[in-house]
C-alpha cells in the first residue's frame, strides 16, 4: 500500500524526547519537597500527565495519595502537599482554604505549588490576598508540548480559545513563545517562518525576542524541522464548524477523543465495560482508516475481518509442529488485530445509530448549500426547524454560526427569529452565549450598511471590502467580518467537477467535506509553502485582514539561511481542527499554537495529515495511510510536492505538473502539527457557552 | 412550498458530491464484517490484559486517573498497599524508552529561572519566609542585585516576561506608570499586562485607571478579564458604566443569576433584572425569563402537589422524571401538553396560556404538542391538532411542520399503521410519500400512490412484499386487472 511518492520523504524528528523531558523535570521538582508527600492534581492535567508519567513513577519520588483538586484532603494526610496545577485563580484559592484551615486547628505542613507550564503574576497576587504567600512555595513545571502522535503536538490548553479570542486576553502567548523556542532548541533552528493572524503574529515576534536573547545553542545542528507556519483560528473558522465525515473526525464528534485517547462505552465494546482506547498511528486498524471518508470504512473493515479470518483457518490442516508456530508467533498478533477489529466495527455502528438519529444526511445537504451559497433561504429553515426540535444545542449553535460566517452576518430579521427560537427551546440563560458569540466574530449581525456587502458577494461580483483597511486596533480585529464568500472563490475552496466526487482517489484536500469543500487554513499553507511566501495573495491576505508574515531563519541574525531548509513543515495553528483532510506533508512544517491552537478540530489535523504524506514520509506513510488520510493527503501533496528529494529545499511544482510527477518525485512536505489544543464544532461552541461561576 | 422541495431535491440528486450515506451496502457489510469477527471469537480466549499491554497503554490500572479514583472513593490506604497493580501499571508505558534523557534538565531550561519563587509584586525582598524556601538557596547571588537596579520600563517588562521579579515600586509617576503599561502591551504577554494593572489598580485612582484605559483597548481586555476571574464584580461595573459600555452591565448583573440556586431568589434576582439596560429585544427575553419561572414555580407546586395526593391518573401512569423549574419554555410546552392538554386558557399551566404568553409560533406550537400527545398514544388530539376547519365548516388536515416529520413523530412513538398511513398518504412529494410508506410498511399507500403513478412494474413488483392472501394482495390484483388504466409501462 506504500505509495512510491512517499519514498523521499523526511522522517519525522523523535518527539518522545518531549516526554522524557517533562518526566525529568516532574521528578526533579517532585524532589525539591523531599520525604513523604500527597500530590493534588488539577482535573484538565490529570490526561495529560497520565501521558508523561504514572502512578509508581510518582510512588517513586515519595508521592504517598492524590487527589484532585477541588477534593478536600482526607483525616490521614501526609504532612506535605504538593499542587500540581494550571494557573488559574479559583485553584489559588482553594490551595489558600486548605492552607488556611490547617492554619486555623494549628495543623503545620509544607506546601508546595507546581505550576504548569508557567505561574501567573495573578495567582501570586491572590496568594498574597489570602494570607498564603510565604507559606507555600512555588515552582514552574514548563510542560509545554505533549506529543500526541508521531506528528501532532499538543499544549492542551484549550481554554486559550476562549481566554485570546473571546476575552481578547493574551496570557497564553507567552507559553506559545516558549514552547516554540524549546521546539527550535531541539529540532530547529527552522529555515522559515510564515504567519497569519493576530495572535500567530504577537507569538512570533516574541519568540524571536527570546531566541535573540538565548545563546545559539544547537549551532551547526541539522535541523528536522523546515518551516514554521503559525496561523490563527479565526483565520479559519469554517473548518472547524463543518460536519466532520471522515472516521477520526466522526469519532471525535462522537466519543470526544481527549488527549489522544477515547473512551468506548458499552455500546461499542458490547460488554458492560468501557474501554480507554488510545488513537494514535501504533494502532494499526486505526490507522489505515482514520482519514478514510466514513463510507469506505465499513468496506475496509469488512475486507480486513476476511483476511483475519483466512488467517486464523490456516490452522486448520497444521500439524503440531506448524500449530506451536504459529501460536507461538502470530496467534497474539491476530489476536489483538481481532480486537481492534471489534471495537473499531462496534464504534462505526454506534457512530451511524446516532447520526442517523439527527439526521445527519439533511444536515450535511444543509451545510454544502451554505459553504455554496445556494438556496441560503432554505438552509435557514432548515436550522429552524432544528432549533425549534430541540435536536441539540451545541448543533444548533454550530448551524447558525455556518450560516453567520458564511453569510458575513445573519439579516437582522433572521436574527432575531433564530435567536429567539433558539432561547424558547433551549433556555433563555443563552442570551449570555449570543453576546459571547457576537464578540467572538461567530454568529453576528449584519448592520444595514453591509447588506449591500452581503448581497454582492453572494452575487461572487466583485467584492470589495470596506471595512478591512479600517480596522486597526485590537479590539476590532476580535469581531471582524469572515469575508468567506470571496475568499472561498478566490482560492477556489468549493471544488467545481462534473460527476460524482471519488473518494476512493480524491483529487484534493476537498475530500475531507465528502467533496463539498476545501479547508481554507490547509489551502493557505499549500498557497505559502508552493509561492514560498505571500506574494500573489495579496487579495486573499485583505480579506483575511492581514497581520501575515514572512521571514526566512528565525533563529536571530545569526543563524539565517546557514542551511537548506528541511521539507518539513510546523503547522501552528493557535487551535487545530482536526478534520480530516489535509495534513502538510511537507518537510516539517511546524505551524505554531497560536493560530490554530484555538479551535484545533481534528479536521484540520487532518488536512495536515495530508499534506503530510504527500511531503513526506515514504515507510510510515504507506502503511497507515487510511483511504481517507491518504486522499488528503496525496491531495496536498500534489499541491506542495517539491520536484525532488526530501531533503531539499522544497521546489514548488504547479499542480499540473503534479499527477505525472507524483510517483516519480515523491518528495514533498511532511507536516508536524503543533496546536495550543485540537477542538472540533462542539468544543468551540461549548467555549462559548456561561457556567456557573 | 413544495416547488422549493423539488428544486432542492433535484439539485441534491444532480450535484456532484455524494453527500454522507449510509446506504444498505454499507449496512451489509458491516453484519458481515461483525459476523466475521464474531464466529472469530470461540478460538480467541478472553484474556484481555494479554492484550493490553500489547497495544494500548489505556492502562485502566496504574494509571493517575484511576489511582485518583480511588483516593476520592474514600480509600485511605497509602500506595504502598497496592504495589502489584502499580507494576503492572508501569509496563503499560513501555512505549517510553526508560533511559534518562540525553539531554540535561538544566541545560534545556537555561535562562528561564526556574528559580523564582519570589515575584511578589510589590516587595519581593521584605518577605523572609526562608526556611520553606529551598529552591531560593539554589539562586547565586547575583540574581538579588537586580531588586536594587534601576530597570528601565522596557527591560522591567522584558524580564517580567521571563519569570523574573521586579519591583514595579519604583514606577510613581502617571507616566511612568503609562510607560511601563505600554511596555507591557506592546511586549504582548498578557501575564506580564495583568500583573502592570494590578499595581495600577493598587495605586492610581478608579476614575483615572478607566480614563487611561478607555484609550488603551488591549489592557482594558486584561483589566476586564482579571476583574471577572477574581470576582470583583462592583469594580468591574464600575468600570464598564464609566466606559458606558451600558449593555454589558445588564448583561454582567444577568450573568449572576446562574449562581443562584434556591427558585425563590432567582427569581427574584430576575425580576430585578428586568429593568437593566439591555437593548428592547433583550429586554423581553429578560422580561420571559422571569415570566417562565414563576409560572413553573406555580406549576411545580401543583403538580408536586397532585403526584404525591396519587388522584391523578396521569401522574401515577407517567410519573415526572425531573422537576419542571429553570427547563427552557419549550421544554415546559411539552411539558404542558403532556399533562395539562385539556386545562381551560385561564390556567397557567394550560399549553393555549403558555403559547399565548409567549408569543409561541404555530408550527413550533403544533410540533411539541404532536410530539408530547404521540407520547401519550392520544391519536385522536393528534388528529384534530392538524384538521383546520374553513368558514365553510369543511375540514382539512394541515400540517405547518409539513408531513414527513408528523409521520417521523408518530413513527418514533410507535404509531399503528393504520394512524401512519393516513398521514403519509398526505406527504406531497411523492418520491418522499413512496420511501416513507414502504419504510413503514404503509401498503394502501404504496399500491395507491403506484396507481396513481400508473407504473404497472413497480405495482407488479411490489406484490412479494405483502402477505399471501391478503387483502391487499387482492387490491393489486384488481387494480393490475382493472383495464380503465392506461399503465405508462
Amino acid at each position: 500500500m506504500a505509495l512510491a511518492g512517499q519514498r523521499d520523504a523526511p522522517e519525522p524528528p523523535d518527539f518522545g524526547i518531549l516526554k522524557r523531558l517533562a518526566q525529568d523535570q516532574l521528578v526533579y521538582l517532585l524532589e525539591q519537597l523531599p520525604g513523604r508527600k500527597d500530590l493534588f492534581i488539577e482535573a484538565d492535567l490529570m490526561s495529560p500527565l497520565d501521558r508523561i508519567a504514572n502512578v509508581s513513577i510518582l510512588k517513586q519520588h515519595d508521592v504517598d495519595k492524590l487527589y484532585k483538586v477541588e477534593t478536600r484532603p482526607g483525616p490521614g494526610a501526609s504532612d506535605q502537599f504538593c499542587f500540581l496545577v494550571r494557573p488559574r485563580v479559583r485553584t489559588m484559592r482553594f490551595i489558600a482554604d486548605i492552607v488556611n484551615a490547617d492554619k486555623m486547628s494549628g495543623r503545620s505542613r509544607k506546601y508546595k505549588i507546581i505550576f504548569s507550564p508557567q505561574k501567573f503574576y495573578a495567582c501570586e497576587m491572590v496568594l498574597e490576598e489570602e494570607g498564603v504567600f510565604g507559606d507555600v512555595t512555588c515552582d514552574e513545571w514548563s510542560f509545554y508540548l505533549l506529543p500526541l502522535d508521531e506528528d501532532i503536538i499538543s499544549m492542551e490548553l484549550p481554554e486559550f480559545f476562549r481566554d485570546y479570542f473571546l476575552e481578547g486576553d493574551h496570557r497564553w502567548i507567552n507559553p506559545i513563545a516558549r514552547a516554540l523556542q524549546l521546539l527550535s532548541s531541539l529540532y530547529g533552528p527552522f529555515g522559515r517562518t510564515y504567519g497569519i493572524g493576530r495572535c500567530a503574529k504577537m507569538s512570533y515576534e516574541l519568540w524571536r525576542d527570546l531566541e535573540e536573547e538565548s545563546e545559539s545553542e544547537g549551532q551547526g545542528r541539522k535541523p528536522e524541522i523546515g518551516h514554521v507556519f503559525l496561523m490563527d483560528r479565526d483565520t479559519d473558522y469554517v473548518t472547524a464548524l463543518c460536519s466532520q465525515v471522515v472516521y477520526e473526525g466522526l469519532v471525535d464528534d462522537t466519543f470526544r477523543i481527549k488527549c489522544g485517547s477515547v473512551d468506548f462505552g458499552p455500546d461499542v465494546t458490547s460488554s458492560d465495560k468501557s474501554i480507554k482506547v488510545l488513537l494514535n498511528s501504533q494502532d494499526k486498524v486505526f490507522s489505515q482508516i482514520r482519514n478514510e471518508h466514513f463510507s469506505r470504512v465499513f468496506g475496509f473493515l469488512s475486507q480486513k475481518s476476511r483476511n483475519l479470518q483466512a488467517q486464523y483457518d490456516r490452522r486448520r490442516g497444521m500439524d503440531i509442529k506448524q500449530m506451536k508456530d504459529f501460536v507461538s508467533q502470530e496467534l497474539k498478533g491476530l489476536k489483538q488485530e481481532h480486537r481492534l477489529l471489534s471495537l473499531h466495527i462496534g464504534a462505526c455502528e454506534s457512530i451511524m445509530k446516532k447520526k442517523t438519529k439527527q439526521d445527519f444526511q439533511e444536515t450535511i445537504k444543509a451545510e454544502h448549500s451554505l459553504l455554496e451559497g445556494f438556496d441560503v433561504r432554505e438552509s435557514t429553515s432548515f436550522i429552524e426547524e432544528h432549533i425549534d426540535r430541540q435536536v441539540s444545542p451545541v448543533e444548533s449553535l454550530r448551524l447558525m454560526c455556518l450560516l453567520s460566517i458564511t453569510e458575513n452576518g445573519l439579516i437582522p430579521k433572521d436574527y432575531r427569529s433564530l435567536k429567539t427560537q433558539y432561547l424558547q427551546s433551549y433556555g433563555p440563560e443563552h442570551l449570555l452565549t449570543f453576546h459571547n458569540l457576537k464578540r467572538m466574530g461567530l454568529l453576528t449581525e449584519q448592520s444595514a450598511g453591509e447588506t449591500l456587502t452581503a448581497v454582492e458577494s453572494k452575487v461572487s461580483k466583485l467584492v470589495t471590502d470596506r471595512a478591512a483597511g479600517k480596522i486597526t486596533d485590537a479590539f476590532n480585529s476580535l469581531a471582524r467580518k469572515s469575508n468567506f464568500r470571496a475568499i472561498s472563490k478566490k482560492l477556489g475552496l468549493i471544488p467545481r467537477l462534473d460527476g460524482e466526487y471519488d473518494l476512493k482517489t480524491p483529487r484534493d484536500m476537498a475530500y475531507v467535506f465528502g467533496g463539498a469543500y476545501v479547508p481554507l487554513s490547509c489551502k493557505i499553507i499549500e498557497q505559502v509553502l508552493e509561492r514560498r511566501g505571500w506574494q500573489g495573495l495579496e487579495e486573499v491576505v485583505r480579506l483575511l485582514n492581514g497581520n501575515e508574515f514572512c521571514v526566512s531563519g528565525t533563529g536571530g541574525p545569526g543563524r539565517r539561511g546557514r542551511q537548506p531548509a528541511r521539507p518539513t513543515a510546523l503547522c501552528v495553528p493557535l487551535q487545530t481542527a482536526l478534520r480530516g483532510t489535509a495534513r502538510p506533508a511537507s518537510p516539517s512544517v511546524l505551524s505554531s499554537p497560536s493560530s490554530w491552537a484555538a479551535a484545533p478540530s481534528r479536521r484540520s489535523r487532518r488536512c495536515a495529515s495530508w499534506g503530510r504524506r504527500e511531503v513526506g514520509r515514504p515507510g510510515e506513510g504507506g502503511e497507515r495511510a487510511g483511504a481517507t488520510q491518504l486522499e488528503a493527503r496525496r491531495a496536498l501533496r500534489s499541491a506542495l510536492c517539491p520536484a525532488s528529494g526530501a531533503h531539499g529545499p522544497a521546489v514548488p511544482v504547479p499542480p499540473a505538473a503534479l499527477p505525472g510527477h507524483r510517483r516519480a518525485h515523491p518528495a514533498g512536505y511532511k507536516f508536524i502539527f503543533l496546536t495550543t489544543a485540537i477542538t472540533n464544532s462542539a468544543r468551540m461552541m461549548e467555549a462559548a457557552i456561561e457556567a456557573k461561576a | 412550498m413544495s416547488r422549493v422541495r423539488a428544486d432542492e431535491e433535484e439539485y441534491w440528486h444532480s450535484s456532484k458530491f455524494r453527500a454522507f450515506t449510509f446506504d444498505d451496502e454499507d449496512d451489509e457489510l458491516s453484519q458481515e464484517s461483525k459476523r466475521a469477527v464474531n464466529s472469530l471469537r470461540d478460538i480467541v480466549d478472553d484474556d484481555d490484559d494479554d492484550l493490553e499491554r500489547v497495544s494500548w497503554s489505556g492502562e485502566p490500572v496504574g494509571s493517575i486517573s484511576w489511582s485518583i479514583k480511588e483516593t476520592a472513593s474514600g480509600s485511605t490506604g497509602s500506595l504502598d498497599g497496592r504495589d502489584s497493580s502499580l507494576q503492572k501499571g508501569s509496563s503499560s508505558y513501555a512505549a517510553l524508552p526508560k533511559q534518562a534523557s540525553s539531554y540535561s534538565l538544566s541545560s534545556l531550561f537555561k535562562g528561564r529561572s526556574k528559580l523564582s519563587s519570589f515575584q511578589s509584586l510589590s516587595d519581593a525582598l521584605t518577605d523572609t519566609g526562608v526556611k520553606n524556601y529551598a529552591p531560593e538557596l539554589r539562586r547565586p547571588k547575583a540574581e538579588y542585585k537586580d531588586y536594587s537596579s534601576d530597570w528601565s520600563p522596557k527591560d522591567t517588562v522584558r524580564r517580567m516576561q521571563r519569570g523574573k521579579v521586579c519591583s514595579l515600586e519604583r514606577f510613581r509617576s502617571l507616566q511612568d506608570k503609562l510607560v511601563l503599561l505600554d511596555e507591557a502591551v506592546a511586549g504582548h504577554d498578557g501575564n506580564v499586562i495583568t500583573a502592570v494593572l494590578i499595581f495600577l489598580k493598587r495605586t492610581l485612582r478608579r476614575e483615572i485607571l478607566f480614563r487611561e484605559l478607555e484609550v488603551r483597548q488591549v489592557a482594558l481586555c486584561h483589566l476586564i478579564y482579571f476583574l471577572r476571574e477574581t470576582g470583583e464584580q462592583k469594580f468591574l461595573l464600575d468600570l464598564l458604566r464609566f466606559l458606558d459600555r451600558t449593555e454589558e452591565v445588564a448583561l454582567s448583573q444577568y450573568r449572576e443569576h446562574l449562581n443562584i440556586q434556591d427558585v425563590e431568589k432567582r427569581r427574584e434576582f430576575l425580576k430585578g433584572c428586568i429593568g437593566l439596560p439591555f437593548s428592547a429585544e433583550d429586554t423581553s427575553h429578560i422580561q420571559d425569563h422571569y415570566t417562565l419561572l414563576e409560572r413553573q414555580i406555580i406549576i411545580e407546586a401543583n403538580d408536586r402537589h397532585l403526584e404525591m395526593a396519587g388522584q391523578s391518573e396521569l401522574f401515577r401512569k407517567y410519573p415526572r422524571k425531573a422537576s419542571i423549574l429553570n427547563m427552557p419554555l419549550v421544554t415546559t410546552l411539552f411539558y404542558s401538553c403532556f399533562y395539562h392538554y385539556t386545562e381551560a386558557e385561564g390556567m397557567f399551566s394550560s399549553p393555549t396560556n403558555l403559547k399565548k404568553t409567549f408569543k409561541i409560533p404555530d408550527k413550533q406550537y403544533v410540533l411539541t404538542a404532536l410530539a408530547a400527545r404521540a407520547k401519550l398514544r392520544a391519536w385522536g388530539d393528534v388528529d384534530a391538532l392538524l384538521t383546520t376547519k374553513n368558514w365553510l365548516g369543511y375540514t382539512k388536515k394541515k400540517a405547518p411542520i409539513g408531513f414527513h416529520r408528523v409521520v417521523e413523530i408518530l413513527q418514533r412513538n410507535n404509531a399503528p399503521v393504520q394512524v401512519l398511513q393516513e398521514y403519509v398518504r398526505l406527504v406531497e412529494d411523492v418520491e418522499t410519500r413512496l420511501n416513507l410508506a414502504t419504510k413503514y410498511k404503509c401498503h394502501d399507500v404504496v399500491i395507491e400512490t403506484y396507481r396513481d403513478l400508473k407504473d404497472r412494474i413497480q405495482l407488479t413488483a411490489y406484490k412479494c412484499k405483502v402477505e399471501r392472501g391478503s387483502a391487499e394482495e387482492e387490491k393489486i390484483h384488481s387494480i393490475l386487472s382493472n383495464t380503465q388504466i392506461r399503465w405508462k409501462n
